[in-house]
């Protein structure tokens, strides 16, 4: 029979539990020597919006070695489709923090981004929303969710104000809009802001005179159409995704209608390039009041050479919202990294609070969050579709070209 | 609300049931005669407006043009999918019926998806835009042409079963199997005609269809959905009762969406559902059960 003294076990023992703190400390110590930050990125690359988390996704993808470049840390992509559907938005951002990632970037769709910043609360994993407006993903008190785009009442006080300027810049003064919006999150967050503005601006010549909602992933818009017409409102101000803003112009021409414009007060679809391509001459003269991209700031010259590289049958202009909003929020959780040192969620999250990023590619103040998560320094312009693209109208001192308004009629377009 | 609005969008929706109608046909037929549920109905629409899609991308062929190769090509893959998997099933539970045709569709989607992506297509011809002006009515051209041409399948397809040897013979097993059995029809040949058939007019309406809507993979169940709406209200099995229900279905989205709220338009689909299956069980067209 083997014996053992007390000094002996004492010795073990002690052996046995510095092993144990030794190990225990060993991932920490792994941890904050990492210098890859594992970034989930989630975005709408089939469904109804497939077109533009695509074009989301190719913000994402020049990212890596953008941010080494400027920030020299590595990053790595770790991608999930949302489907267009909350659910599996959520259960995405699960996997992806299950599976390792130590940010989430995304999601270009606020039922969604409410939905991860669940997640991401509950899992301690800080969240970097891309391009999403309804108020209350950061209005809930979320502290590892935060927003580098406008809230949709900024969007659409934002648009309001450049409706304003259009109608002085073009000397007209319409005197009725028909409302119509996406009825889903987003479209619902708009209204809720158009509703609540619009009544206080004493300086925009117009009224609605109908509100009109519609599915999301309707196929056919023609009834809806219909009952804009009867209206016979000025101008349509439209709340929009994509396919749909398609659906509706196309169903425009067949009922020949033709208001003096259509012009949006900040949400996607009229500027994309899917809405040239699917519609040619009669994607002219949409207007878009939407946050936009200085071509000439020097980052976005860096990220069109990137994107040009990478993508070289695309151009940056069509994608420019979706990939500078992407691209920015990569780089705010690359930079967050790179102070904090350290790939912890709380440790990201305190960095990403801390954000102060100057040099930027988006029109706006420098990237900075107040205690909420959210970025106020975001600013609008008035983008007019012109000869197959979009081109900055307004403000004057970022234009390219005079707005037109009214637009030409349909069946004056050649 | 000026009439001539209202006229406008009743006028259009009765112009797309009509293709909803041809849409259903072939599940009522199928159902009618070989007494199986199609599960996969919309999936194979789906699957047709992407060969409409092909044509026309590859070779621009007008989704008109490709009725005829399409629908040949349907009624043959109908045929073999009956005689191949489906007849093996025919006496088996219908949970068993259930479950492989479930299993179709979600290959149907999934092959889709592989080979197509999850992009929405459509097809854009020259006249996608056009639209007739008659009085105060203003029609769009692309729905009245398929509208047209649902009619025309309809009408060849009731001639068929009307006036033909075969028609009446498939008939024949539809209202009594032991007799036509006895008489020495061929069953299980006939049965796999009649799905031959009914997938060609799911095939026909599909290359319609692609000109009224875009598709993508996830079309399938929601066109599967929209058919079973339609032969249930219509009367399942009813061959005219499909053609009304689709009317029905289509005027009654329209006017709700007009007069009520767009959002309303599937709500009142299904409340036109459940109002015939409390009061009228057999459906508008259908034979009560005995």
């Amino acid at each position: 029979m083997v014996t053992i003294s007390r000094r002996q076990f004492n010795r073990a023992g002690a052996a046995t539990l510095g092993a144990g703190v030794a190990a225990s400390v060993a991932p920490t110590v792994l941890r904050a020597q990492n210098r890859t930050l594992k970034v989930g990125v989630l975005l709408p690359r089939s469904g109804t919006q497939a077109f533009i988390g695509q074009s989301c996704q190719m913000g994402a993808d020049i990212a890596p070695a953008l941010v080494k470049q400027m920030l020299g840390v590595d990053i790595e992509l770790m991608n999930a489709d949302t489907e267009t559907n909350v659910d599996v938005a959520r259960s995405r951002a699960e996997k992806l923090i299950n599976d390792g990632a130590q940010v989430l970037v995304g999601p270009f769709d606020s039922g969604a981004a409410i939905a991860i910043a669940q997640v991401a609360e509950q899992r301690r994993i800080p969240f970097v929303v891309n391009i999403a407006a309804a108020p209350q993903i950061t209005e809930q008190g979320f502290r590892y969710t935060f927003r580098n785009f406008p809230t949709s009442v900024d969007l659409v006080r934002n648009g309001l104000s450049l409706m304003r300027d259009l109608f002085l810049a073009t000397g007209t003064a319409p005197r009725s809009a028909v409302f119509m919006h996406v009825n889903d999150t987003f479209g619902q967050a708009n209204r809720r802001a158009v509703d609540a503005i619009l009544p206080r601006l004493d300086f925009l010549p117009f009224k609605v005179v109908d509100t009109i909602s519609y599915d999301p992933a309707a196929r056919d818009l023609s009834v809806e159409v219909a009952k804009a017409k009867a209206t016979n409102a000025d101008f349509i101000m439209l709340v929009s995704r994509l396919n749909d803003a398609i659906l509706l112009v196309r169903e425009l021409v067949k009922q020949r209608w033709s208001p003096q414009g259509i012009v949006s007060p900040g949400s996607p679809g009229m500027y994309e390039a899917q809405f040239y391509r699917a519609l040619g001459k009669y994607s002219e003269f949409c207007v878009s009041n939407v946050p936009w991209y200085d071509p000439n700031a020097a980052l976005s010259k860096r990220v069109d050479a990137a994107f040009v590289k990478q993508f070289p049958k695309e151009r940056l202009m069509f994608h420019a919202l979706n990939v500078g909003f992407t691209f920015e929020a990569m780089l705010v959780a690359a930079d967050a990294f790179k102070r904090a040192g350290s790939t912890d969620g709380a440790q990201l999250a305190e960095a990403i609070r801390k954000t102060d990023i100057a040099e930027r590619m988006m029109i706006g103040g420098p990237i900075r969050f107040d205690a909420k998560g959210q970025n106020v320094q975001i600013a609008s312009a008035c983008v007019q579709n012109r000869n197959g693209a979009p081109a900055v109208v307004l403000p004057k001192s970022a234009a390219q070209m005079a707005p037109v308004f009214p637009m030409p009629d349909w069946r004056a377009r050649g | 609300m000026p009439l001539e609005t209202i006229l406008n969008v009743v006028t259009g929706g009765l112009l797309t049931g009509l293709v909803y109608g041809l849409m259903a046909l072939g599940l009522s037929v199928i159902y009618g005669v070989v007494r199986i549920v199609n599960f996969a109905h919309g999936e194979i629409m789906a699957v047709a407006m992407y060969a409409a899609v092909v044509g026309f991308a590859m070779g621009g062929v007008d989704p008109l043009w490709m009725i005829v190769p399409v629908a040949v090509v349907f009624f043959g893959l109908g045929y073999a999918l009956q005689r191949g998997l489906i007849n093996p099933f025919i006496h088996r539970p219908e949970h068993s019926q259930f479950m492989l045709l479930l299993a179709v569709a979600l290959i149907m989607v999934n092959g889709l998806l592989v080979a197509f992506g999850p992009d929405a297509r459509n097809v854009q011809v020259d006249y996608s835009l056009d639209s007739y002006e008659i009085g105060p009515l203003l029609v769009d051209k692309v729905r009245v042409i398929c509208a047209a041409v649902a009619l025309a399948t309809c009408a060849l397809l009731f001639a068929v079963f009307r006036y033909t040897a075969f028609g009446k013979a498939i008939r024949a097993c539809a209202d009594n199997l032991l007799g036509a059995q006895v008489v020495g029809l061929d069953v299980r040949h006939l049965y796999a005609l009649t799905f031959g058939l009914g997938t060609a007019c799911v095939g026909i309406a599909g290359c319609l269809l692609v000109l009224l809507a875009d598709v993508t993979p996830s079309s399938g169940p929601a066109f599967t959905l929209l058919a079973f709406i339609i032969v249930i209200i219509g009367g399942l099995g009813s061959m005219p009762g499909a053609l009304a229900g689709g009317v029905l279905i289509g005027v009654s989205e329209s006017v709700a969406g007009l007069l009520i709220t767009p959002s309303a338009k599937s709500m009142l689909s299904f409340a036109l559902l459940i109002a015939v299956l409390a009061f009228r069980p057999q459906g508008l067209f259908g034979r009560a059960a005995r």
